[in-house]
């Protein structure tokens, strides 16, 4: 099979399924599920470090930055400012000039704020970050995004940790033909259907954390998200037949008696 | 001196410098960003800014994420 790469600002990635790193109970079961999932981009957050008790492991003594592509992401910034501090920082620890950028609308459905996300994303496309913005399932909104210089647009398909799967497939579709970009699912996905489905309406990887992270057994969903991503890019590469109304037999009727 | 780090009031020599702080701390400053009243540094800053009284320290890393963790203050 010919190589089927993501290529994202000159960067290439060789798996379409992008993990979180959040809510694992612990780093080794992170490094497990996302090695399992085969994942080469993860992200992470920008917090303080724990100067009182500093026993606690670095998140990065497992997860090799020269291993795997480490996303900074600017969740839980509410406002342009805060999402720009954040950014800054993670560039100055010292791992790239990615950043997942959120800035966030509203506290019960973690929505982004659209028209804040915008103007942080062309403060930071200016200063030379490679801006990848968690962004509403509104086709306008990608297309904007992309007009002011982000690589790859990163829309919902649900709130995050929700688990809805994709909510608005219309949308989606629509965002898929608007931007000549890569577009990542982020966001909502519950299990691996979900998941599937985003990639054969054709986007071109899907993010998630919860799903897979809150799943009983993580490692086993990590293995399962893997083959869904896989299936689902195989499909929308193979095409799918069209769906019609009334049967179409398979077998021929010429031979019959 | 009295400075603030990472919201906390800690007392320091005049003059310590961010890198010697980081020592002080046990903080590996290859896996860190540090913030000076809310101003970014380069990393090769550290050996070289010295740290004034009241000066907010804001030191950071990456965790999992995530989200629903504690901002810090500006």
């Amino acid at each position: 099979m010919p190589e089927d790469r993501l290529v994202i600002a000159g960067r290439e990635f060789k798996s379409r399924l992008w993990v979180g790193t959040g809510k694992y109970k612990d780093f080794v079961e992170t490094k497990k599920a996302i090695d399992t999932a085969g994942a080469d981009v993860v992200t992470v957050a920008v917090r303080r470090v724990n100067i009182t008790d500093r026993s606690k492991e670095n998140l990065l003594d497992y997860l090799d930055p020269k291993k795997y592509t480490i996303l900074p992401n600017t969740a839980g910034c509410y406002t342009v400012e805060d999402a720009l501090r954040y950014a800054r920082l993670a560039r100055a620890a010292g791992v790239s000039d990615l950043v997942k950028l959120e800035v966030i609308g509203d506290e019960r459905t973690l929505f982004p704020d659209t028209a804040g996300l915008i103007e942080a994303a062309r403060i930071l496309v200016k200063e030379g970050f490679i801006v990848l913005p968690y962004t509403n399932d509104d086709p306008v909104v990608a297309k904007k995004l992309v007009d002011i210089g982000c690589p790859a647009v990163m829309p919902l398909a649900a709130p995050i940790g929700s688990g809805l799967g994709i909510r608005n497939p219309y949308n989606l579709r629509i965002i898929l033909e608007t931007v000549k970009v890569p577009v990542i699912v982020d966001a909502g996905v519950g299990t691996a259907s979900d998941a599937t489905l985003a990639m054969e309406y054709g986007a071109d990887a899907v993010l998630m954390n919860t799903a897979i992270a809150g799943a009983r057994d993580p490692i086993a969903m990590a293995e399962a998200m893997k083959y869904a991503v896989e299936a689902g890019r195989l499909a929308y590469k193979a095409g799918r037949i069209p769906r019609k109304l009334y049967a179409t037999a398979s077998s021929p009727i010429e031979g019959m008696l | 001196m009295n400075i603030q780090v990472n919201g906390e009031g800690r007392t320091a020599n005049a003059g310590v410098t961010v890198a010697e702080l980081l020592r002080e701390l046990n903080i590996r400053p290859d896996r860190v960003a540090v913030e000076v009243n809310t101003e970014v540094l380069n990393r090769q800053e550290f050996e070289r800014r010295g740290l004034c009284e009241g000066d907010r320290v804001e030191i950071i890393s990456f965790i999992g994420g995530g989200r629903d963790y504690g901002v810090f203050d500006a």
